[in-house]
Formats: structure tokens, C-alpha cells, sequence
């Protein structure tokens, strides 16, 4: 059924994606802005000290972007969905912890990187039941559940450090340490989370209910939409988004303290704040996330490097969080 | 002709208040009906009983001719009775077409995975804007839209469940001028296209302009039910106030 169009042209334009051009578009995006400063920051401390440039460093910041990054991924579903999760650091101890005791007692790889995604499902699922279904704050349940992890994490290692993994010794510090066609092995792994993440809040219901809980809880109930089932995903996604860190986190490392992720959350929502996700929701994008932790990352090693005092650091960091906050809300003044 | 709707001796206690008394309403196919009243005069409760969010104290419920007992919203949507919420329905952060098949997306096969087709929701959602007349593109998001946009898409929602009666509880508050007419033209549409709308409004204007019908609630009663064209804004406005009693 078609009524006569009364406005010539309408129908060519009306599946156009919008009026902008994809010009405007992409400088319309937080994510060019971000990448621009990596850019112009990059470029300022090369011309400063000429250690910055060069292959060793660039790897390091990248791989230490990675870890950020992937928990990064984790978050912005969370966010998008109108939640926070500041128990990631603590969830990040319990899985890497997890992982040390069970690859401590000789078990095969396969077997521990099994147990550190379930205990990261576990406690992510933990945080969503307990705010979706009994309805609490998000960040009073996942402050409630950064001290538990912490101390749990102490109790299972009785404060012992782990550096003994008997048969998965080699294949673990391959895995996390390693290199892949000259790249280390957890660049992938965020290559790939950007795109399996992008492509799950772009194509799939999951992601389109996350966006609809954001933007109006009470429509998307109206709507018939799984809220509390779909916020518990959101935070066991971001549980399983820590475990896969926590396990070549501790590749990488070689060994596992106690305190291992300690105040990393700050670090993980201020990449994904400044990656232009939105913390009263409905806003984010992996890429965005992903190249947010890139820019803190190249904030505090661009800083080592200049020589700056790293006590600096956190000023820093603060404030590039406060000018991607502001550039969002200029932003949207202009949508 | 049956009616769509009947209504008879509704009655609903909350406790010991009686918020409807012996209230019979008909909604017959393709009219606007506009139902008037101040605050506190069984409106909303009446509203809400045709939308299955409350069941009488006693009477008779009918869609055409047969008897029905909702037990909730969803049972009066499966029998084609929608609600449109002014605010609590739309997400600001969606597009127009993401809003209109929210939690009923279509799907596609790509290998093992089924994705949101993206393309025919935004061609489905071009349709029901184009039998709205309205200009609201599928692909813009609902943030950037005016007010009478906003409306085009929440009734563009229940146009795709193939709704029959479309309840709009004060659509037209706090919109302006130039939006309330986007409004009222939405009205007509629906009206063209068969559908029945029963308008709750405070304003005059809007019920004098597009309904066919008004009906006045007071204290629980219904105190007017006639063609638009035998009243006037002065009798409702007296009927409302309770100076004049009954008409």
C-alpha cells in the first residue's frame, strides 16, 4: 500500500543514512579526533626525544595499549547500556589469580584458560544479577565487588606470588608474550575483539537492545525487551573481556601477584569515555574504546620519555578525559 | 454494524473508591473519539481498562461482538489495541526505523548467523511513514527529530502490529503550535487508513478539530457522548467543570 507521494524526490533520499556526507561524518566522529591527537602527541615527543620513534618503543605502547584495550571492549556494552563496571581491575586479580593456582598444580593450558573465563563470566554475571535483578546501583554493586575480588584474590594466593606454571610454562608466556608475523600476540587478540565487538552492537539484536536500554529503559521493557537478562550479558561479556586479558596478561608477565589489575578500571573507563562512549549511556563503539586505550597509553609513555615526572601522569590523563567529555557534548550540540 | 468496541456498565474500585460507575462506551471502526475530563474523572482509568492494564469491578468488554478479559497490555495488543506513549516509548539514541521495529527486528541469514537486516526495516519503516504522509526519515536518529516526528514513529509502531484501536494519551501536550498539526494530520491518517483513535486531551482545539466524537467524563461517569458537530467547546468546557450536569 503506497499513498502518491506528495513531495517529489522524497523517496530517493528517504534510506539514506542521513543528510550528512560520509566526509562530515567521519569528522563528526570522536574516534578521528582521538586518533589525530595520537598523531599530533606522537609527533611532538618524537621531535622532543628520538627514542619515542622507534620500533622497540612503538611495539611496547602498543602492547600495553592491548591489555587496556581489551578490557576496554568490555566495558562498552556496559556503558552503552547505561551501567558501569569499576570492579574490572579486582575481576582481572581473581582471574589472573585463578589462572596461577590452576596452572601451578600442572594442569594443561586448555584447562586453565577454561576456569579463568568461567571465574570472569562468574563474577561479570555476579555484578549483572545483583543490579538488574535486585535493582541496585551499578556503581555501588561493582564498588561492593572491587573490594571482595581484591580480598578474595589474597585469600586464594594466601599472598604468594606464582611464577611456577609446571607443563604450560612455555605455552603460556608463548601466548601472551609472544609474536605473531612480527606483531606480539595480543594485538591480534584486540584486532579481532574491535571487530567481533563492532560487529555484535551493529548487526545483532544484543546489540541494538544494549543501545534501546541506554537510550530508555522504560521503552525497551514497553517493547518487550529482556532488559535485566540483556544487563546481566552486558556485564558477563565485560567478565569475559578481563579473563582473556587476565590470560595474556599473564603471559606477558610471567608471573602472578596478588595486586596484578589493581586501579587498572580507571584506566579502562577513562579509554572508553574518551573513545566517545557515553556514561549516561546509549553511546559507543568498539573502534572508539580500542583507540582510547591506544591514546592513554601513549599519554603516559610519551610522557616517561619526555622525562616529564610520572607523577604527572594521572593530570594528564584527567584531563584528556575531561576534553573528550567536552568534546562530546559539543558534539551533540551539533547533531 | 457491531461495533469494535463495547463497552457496558463498567465499573472499577480501588478500595473504597469508585473511579468508574457504570460507564458504556462503543468505539465503532474508523472514528476519532475524543475523550475529555479533569484530572482525577476516570480518564485514565478508562484508558486503561480498554488496554488491558486494569480489569473491571464488573461489566462487559467487546470486540466486535465477542466477549474478552485481559489479564495485561499484552493480551489488548494481540487483539490490536495500542497505546501510544507521549515520551515513554521512543529512544532518543535509535534511528526512526530502530524505534519502529524495536524488539520485532527483522532478520537475516548470513551463514550460521542471523543479523538485523538493516535494509528492508528501513524500506518497511519508509512505508508506514509514507502512509503517514509524515517526513520522517528511517535512517535519522530520533534525537534529531521534532515533535511530530517523534509522534509519526511511535504510531508508525503500532501501525506495523496491525493495531485496530490506537489510544494516544495526551499527545499534544508541550509540543508547539506547528508540531500539534503534524499531530492532528497523524489523526486523520490513521482515520483514512481504518483505524479507530480514541484521543485523551486537555486541549479543545485539538478534540473540536479532529475527533467525531466526544465523549466527557466527570466523577467517575461519563456525563456527554455525541457527534462533535451537537457540542461545543463551551458545553464540554461546562461539562467538565460539572456547571452544566449532563448532556
Amino acid at each position: 500500500m503506497s499513498a502518491p507521494n506528495d513531495s517529489p524526490g522524497m523517496e530517493i533520499d528517504l534510506l539514506k543514512g542521513s543528510t550528512r556526507s560520509f566526509r562530515s561524518r567521519v569528522l563528526l566522529a570522536q574516534e578521528t579526533w582521538i586518533a589525530l591527537a595520537i598523531l599530533v602527541l606522537g609527533i611532538v615527543v618524537s621531535l622532543i626525544s628520538s627514542k619515542f620513534a622507534t620500533p622497540g618503543n612503538l611495539l611496547n605502547v602498543f602492547q600495553n595499549a592491548c591489555f587496556i584495550g581489551l578490557m576496554a571492549l568490555g566495558m562498552t556494552p556496559v556503558i552503552i547500556s547505561g551501567g558501569i563496571d569499576i570492579s574490572v581491575g579486582s575481576i582481572l586479580g581473581m582471574c589472573a589469580v585463578s589462572l596461577g593456582v590452576v596452572l601451578n598444580a600442572d594442569m594443561p593450558l586448555v584447562v586453565g584458560i577454561l576456569v579463568t573465563l568461567l571465574v570472569g563470566i562468574g563474577c561479570g554475571a555476579f555484578n549483572g544479577a545483583i543490579i538488574a535483578y535486585i535493582n541496585l546501583p551499578p556503581f555501588i554493586v561493582t564498588l561492593a565487588t572491587l573490594s571482595i575480588g581484591r580480598s578474595l584474590a589474597l585469600v586464594i594466593t594466601n599472598n604468594q606470588v606464582f611464577y611456577e606454571f609446571g607443563q604450560a610454562t612455555e605455552s603460556i608466556i608463548a601466548l601472551g608474550g609472544g609474536y605473531s608475523l612480527g606483531l606480539p600476540n595480543v594485538v591480534y587478540a584486540l584486532i579481532v575483539g574491535v571487530i567481533i565487538l563492532h560487529f555484535l552492537l551493529t548487526n545483532t539484536r544484543w546489540g541494538r537492545y544494549l543501545f534501546a536500554i541506554g537510550g530508555n529503559e522504560g521503552a525497551a521493557r514497553l517493547a518487550g525487551i529482556p532488559v535485566d537478562l540483556i544487563k546481566v550479558s552486558a556485564y558477563a561479556f565485560s567478565g569475559f573481556m578481563v579473563a582473556i586479558t587476565a590470560i595474556f596478561l599473564v603471559g606477558w608477565l610471567g608471573a602472578v601477584t596478588n595486586a596484578i589489575g589493581t586501579g587498572y578500571e580507571l584506566q579502562v573507563i577513562a579509554s572508553t569515555v574518551i573513545g566517545g562512549a557515553s556514561l549516561t549511556g546509549g553511546f559507543g563503539t568498539a573502534l572508539g574504546a580500542a583507540i582510547g586505550a591506544l591514546l592513554v597509553e601513549v599519554i603516559r609513555n610519551a610522557l616517561l620519555i619526555a622525562g616529564v615526572n610520572p607523577f604527572w601522569q594521572g593530570t594528564f590523563v584527567g584531563s584528556f578525559i575531561l576534553a573528550a567529555v567536552l568534546l562530546e557534548r559539543i558534539r551533540s550540540l551539533r547533531r | 454494524m457491531t461495533p469494535l468496541a463495547r463497552l457496558e456498565h463498567i465499573v472499577k474500585d480501588f478500595g473504597a473508591v469508585r473511579a468508574l460507575d457504570n460507564v458504556s462506551l462503543d468505539v465503532h471502526h474508523g472514528e476519532v473519539l475524543g475523550l475529555m475530563g479533569d484530572n482525577g474523572a476516570g480518564k485514565s482509568t478508562l484508558v486503561k481498562t480498554i488496554a488491558g492494564n486494569f480489569q473491571p469491578t464488573s461489566g462487559t468488554y467487546h470486540l466486535e461482538g465477542k466477549p474478552v478479559t485481559f489479564h495485561g497490555p499484552a493480551d489488548a495488543r494481540r487483539e490490536g489495541i495500542e497505546v501510544v506513549y507521549q515520551d515513554l516509548a521512543i529512544c532518543d539514541n535509535l534511528t526512526a526505523a530502530a524505534n519502529v521495529f524495536l524488539g520485532r527486528e527483522m532478520m537475516r541469514q548470513v551463514g550460521p548467523l542471523r543479523v538485523l537486516d538493516h535494509r528492508r526495516m528501513n524500506i518497511r519503516a519508509a512505508e508506514l511513514f509514507r502512509e503517514l504522509k509524515s517526513e520522517t526519515r528511517p535512517a535519522d536518529l530520533v534525537l534529531r527529530m521534532s515533535g511530530g516526528q517523534r509522534q509519526a514513529v511511535a504510531i508508525a509502531r503500532t501501525r506495523l502490529a496491525k493495531s485496530r484501536i490506537v489510544l494516544m494519551d495526551e499527545p499534544t501536550a508541550a509540543i508547539s503550535v506547528r508540531q500539534v498539526a503534524e499531530v492532528l494530520a497523524l489523526i486523520r491518517r490513521m482515520k483514512e487508513q481504518g483505524l479507530s483513535v480514541i484521543l485523551i486531551s486537555h486541549r479543545m482545539p485539538d478534540v473540536f478539530e479532529v475527533c467525531d466524537r466526544v465523549v466527557v467524563m466527570r466523577r467517575g461517569r461519563k456525563v456527554a457522548d455525541k457527534p462533535i458537530e451537537h457540542s461545543s467547546p463551551e458545553e464540554v468546557t461546562g461539562l467538565i467543570t460539572g456547571a452544566i450536569q449532563v448532556a
